[in-house]
């Protein structure tokens, strides 16, 4: 092991030549990934774009029409591609699932980390992790198969719908915004805890009163990240869903996100024809809220950090 | 006397609300198990599938999920490590940095739909590949690069930095003490990072339905030459994974036990990712104990 | 470390000349022995089964099929980037496809016929029944004679060949208001069969006892009255290549197009083969009959 040392350290020039290659090489690997980014984020912008400069259709009709019917020209003498449904089904669908998977996570989060850590390590962390893993097509199919049709037999209807399919996104992002909670908690210093308990709080009440709201930023990032991810999920939302172009007016009867309207229709269309490029425009919406998801994180991480 | 009770209260539903978890999991675990098991046999697991008739298995798209899988894993390692390394040990706090990051994260909230239909563009048509593994390990390579990243960095971030200095200390270059000191020391969580994202990969078929295709072609399981059309090592041949397979009869399949078919290559798929985490966590523990008794 | 470095070069030499040797002993195959067919899932198994028989015919031949819709076929197959687009509609019918550039293969005949949940006590409608059902005219099954019900619609995707045949033939060209969307025959079947006051439509194949088809005008949707012409929502199934067309992909469809597939494969796969239609249509719609039909 000296001799190795040895031998390193007598050539040096070298092991500058070795450092400059590492580093390049991997800041290559790093500028890849950015380029990568870019590439997809110019050419579903390009593909997207298309759809208002050359098939000229004007945006706000776009954001806010009511019928999906790409195929077909309203009296105006424009195709009718009013994305309102599918976007207010994709708000609906990531708003509801969060707001049920929220309690679910911070209490489990909680409860790993603060109440029992042997249990959380033992038990909740695997739990999680497999949860993680299991495929998005397979939440699919016992949606399909299991929670749709619980659906049909106590609400009615066809059970495919907004109820359907926000029971599949929560299963799918507690395990996310889970284990990211407990890394919020985590960072969470313990002579918190330990001043707190000092002064004669119980446990919840140092939960409460002190974790928690110092653990605040971190839950946040969580939550938004959980609601990321539903948004852009595709295969699973489709399956159970319904697909339906209309605005989502009760729970239980289909609806429609970006997502599910873009894996149905683009075998069907044909490159570069007005239909496709609305799909993409569709695909550019999703785009642009997972960049606004990130917005949103990296100002609470911005909050976070000063008012610590 | 009041805050005892409350106290209790909430403990008592946060027991609630963790064991709600655990029997949401088992409630699935078992269901995708259960239902699927009586599909399960010696044959099912290596025959190829049926088109239309019944009796087929799942023999080649098990071979191919599992092979791009280590191809993706052989393009997409590398760079991530680079990436992973250059970000947690070099790069500066400034503005490319922080545009570097900003541009991992959108990687990895963009929906897979999307990075498959890029991938289909790019790949399939554009380069020439067609559908072929190759296409499907570059964009499981997009898919897996912002994961797969994050996590080496994490895990090159938890060691000390008392090593990084003990190697520079030494006399090494920065390059040799993250070669030689920081990356061996952050093996175990790297490695479980690889692993748990091995299981992401085994799992997803919205970015492959466009890229690697939805056709399984009978394979030679006698030809290892990666340059014959039918061998099963040659990177240009089309090929459906089994995550792919279970979209597909979900949606299309005519076969007459189509839902056995899919409950069983479910079963199949979560034994997988079940396997992927237990190993995850061997491996991880006994590296940890190898590495740090030795 | 010497040592090591010496394995490290001997790895590498070695794996090169492995793979040397390798390509040097690849099945050298006649140029062109691979083609790519894409497009229809409704197709799609017709054409798998037929490549695979193909291929086991003539050694060394290998046919790729891919799903990815009518639409993906077409403009695979329009910008040369695949050798047959597998479509259940006319080129002409698609939108931004130059049908003059392609050549059509018709290879079978597909029947749709709309099914409906078997509660639902209805089992023959007439065309203005089913265009008032599918646009929301009527929205009760006891207004059309079946049971106390609510009228459940399920459409295929839009711009699917299903639909799009279905709407032009079935709804004499009337849209359907927006519904709920599958995109595949067996979800829409399965979603058909366990949903009370479901209605939707399918190919024949795929109609099973778990629904119930319906009679149109008193015509029930069999094979014969589809060869007659008499039920008139049929489309089908090409095979689009370019005007000139690849050699291999050319001679497969002829294969798929023989007496061969045609009596064997086609009729397994409740497709209706061509050479029992008495009638032939266009991409415009206009039948006529067949001249020298066997009868």
């Amino acid at each position: 092991m000296n001799n190795k040392l040895q031998k390193q350290l007598l050539k040096r020039s070298k092991a500058a030549k070795l450092e400059r290659l590492g580093k390049t090489v991997s800041f290559l690997a790093l500028m890849l990934i950015t380029v990568t980014v870019f590439a997809i984020i110019i050419f579903v912008a390009s593909k997207g774009l298309a759809t208002f400069f050359s098939n000229r259709v004007n945006i706000i009709d776009f954001l806010t029409g009511k019928d999906w019917n790409p195929n077909v020209t309203n009296s105006k003498g424009q195709p009718e591609v009013g994305a309102l449904p599918m976007i207010s089904g994709s708000f609906v669908v990531t708003i509801l699932s969060a707001l049920l998977a929220t309690p679910f996570a911070i209490g489990t989060a909680i409860f790993m980390n603060e109440i029992s850590p042997h249990r959380g390590a033992k038990l909740l962390q695997p739990v999680i992790e497999l949860l993680v893993g299991i495929p998005s097509v397979v939440y699919g199919f016992i949606g399909l198969t299991v929670v749709v049709p619980a659906i049909r037999s106590i609400f009615g209807g066809s059970g495919f719908g907004i109820l359907a399919g926000t029971f599949v996104l929560f299963v799918m992002i507690l395990p996310t915004v889970t284990s990211m909670s407990v890394d919020a908690l985590r960072s969470v210093p313990r002579y918190y805890r330990e001043a707190a308990l000092a002064l004669g709080a119980t446990q919840w009440q140092t939960i409460y009163k002190v974790v928690l709201r110092a653990a605040t930023p971190g839950m946040l990032t969580a939550v938004v990240f959980g609601m990321a991810r539903a948004f852009g999920e595709a295969l699973a939302v489709q399956m159970v869903i319904g697909n339906a172009a209309l605005l989502p007016t009760n729970l239980v009867s289909p609806a429609s996100t970006l997502t599910s309207v873009l894996t149905t229709g683009i075998g069907n269309t044909v490159m570069g024809s007005l239909q496709n490029n609305a799909l993409w425009s569709l695909a550019l919406v999703l785009l642009m809220m997972s960049l606004i998801f990130n917005l949103v994180i990296r100002m609470i991480g911005r909050k976070g950090a000063m008012s610590k | 006397m009041n805050s005892k009770v409350s106290n209790q209260i909430a403990i008592a539903t946060l027991y609630v609300i963790a064991s709600t978890i655990v029997v949401i999991l088992a409630a699935l675990l078992g269901y995708i198990i259960i239902s699927g098991l009586p599909a399960l046999s010696w044959h099912f697991l290596t025959s190829p599938a049926k088109a239309f008739t019944a009796g087929g298995g799942i023999g080649i798209q098990l071979f191919n999920s599992f092979y791009l899988l280590i191809l993706t894993m052989i393009i997409s390692f590398p760079i991530a490590l680079g990436a992973g390394i250059y970000l947690n040990e070099y790069a500066k706090q400034n503005w490319l940095t922080s545009l570097v990051r900003t541009a991992i994260e959108i990687l990895s909230s963009l929906p897979s739909v999307v990075v498959g239909l890029f991938g289909f563009l790019v790949f399939v048509v554009q380069f020439g590949f067609g559908f072929s593994i190759l296409s499907g390990a570059f964009a499981l390579t997009f898919f897996n690069l912002p994961l797969l990243t994050r996590s080496i960095e994490e895990a090159l971030a938890a060691v000390p930095d008392e090593q990084r200095e003990g190697g520079l200390a030494l006399g090494l270059s920065k390059w040799e003490t993250v070669l030689h000191i920081i990356v061996p020391a952050a093996l175990p969580t790297i490695l479980t990072g690889v692993i748990l994202s091995a299981g992401r990969i085994f799992g997803e078929a919205a970015a492959l339905i466009f890229t690697a295709g939805q056709s399984a072609p009978a394979l030679n399981f006698t030809d290892w030459n990666p340059f014959n059309i039918s061998s099963p090592l040659n990177p240009m041949r089309p090929a459906e994974t089994l995550a792919v397979h279970i979209w597909k009869i979900n949606s299309e399949g005519i076969m007459p036990d189509a839902k056995a078919i899919s409950s069983g290559a479910s079963a199949v798929l979560v034994i997988s990712v079940l396997g992927f985490n237990l190993l995850a966590r061997f491996v991880g523990h006994r590296l940890f104990k190898r590495l740090t008794a030795g | 470390m010497r040592k090591k470095r010496w394995i490290e070069c001997l790895l590498v030499v070695g794996l090169i000349v492995l793979g040397g040797w390798a390509y040097q002993t690849r099945q050298v195959n006649k140029a062109n022995m691979t083609i790519t067919a894409v497009g229809s899932t409704a197709l799609q198994p017709l054409v798998e089964a037929a490549g695979e028989d193909y291929s086991t015919h003539h050694l060394g031949t290998f046919i790729n099929v891919q799903g990815g819709g009518s639409g993906t076929g077409l403009s695979q197959v329009q910008e040369g980037a695949v050798d047959i687009g597998n479509a259940d509609i006319f080129a002409e019918e698609q939108k931004g496809i130059k049908a003059n550039r392609l050549q059509d293969h018709k290879v079978a005949v597909v029947g749709i016929t709309p099914i409906v949940n078997q509660s639902v006590g209805v089992h023959q409608l007439t065309t203005t029944q089913l265009i008032n059902i599918f646009t929301g005219k009527v929205r009760n099954w006891s207004q059309v004679g079946g049971n106390n019900q609510k009228i459940v619609i399920l459409n295929r995707a839009q711009g699917s060949g299903t639909r799009t045949t279905f709407e032009r033939f079935g709804l004499k060209n009337h849209r359907s208001i927006a519904a709920q969307e599958q995109d595949s025959s067996g979800m829409v079947r399965q979603i058909v069969s366990t949903t009370p006051g479901a209605i939707s439509y399918v190919g024949f194949s795929y109609v099973d006892k778990s629904v119930q088809a319906v009679s149109l005008n008193g015509v029930a949707p069999t094979n014969q009255n589809v060869a007659s012409n008499k039920w008139s929502i049929w489309s089908y199934e090409h095979m689009y290549t370019s005007k000139t067309p690849q050699p291999l992909a050319q001679r497969f469809i002829k294969y798929v197009q023989s007496r061969q597939i045609q009596n064997s494969l086609v009729r397994r796969l409740g497709y209706i083969s061509m050479a029992d239609m008495n009638v032939t249509r266009d991409g415009q719609g206009r039948v006529h009959k067949v001249e020298a039909s066997h009868e």
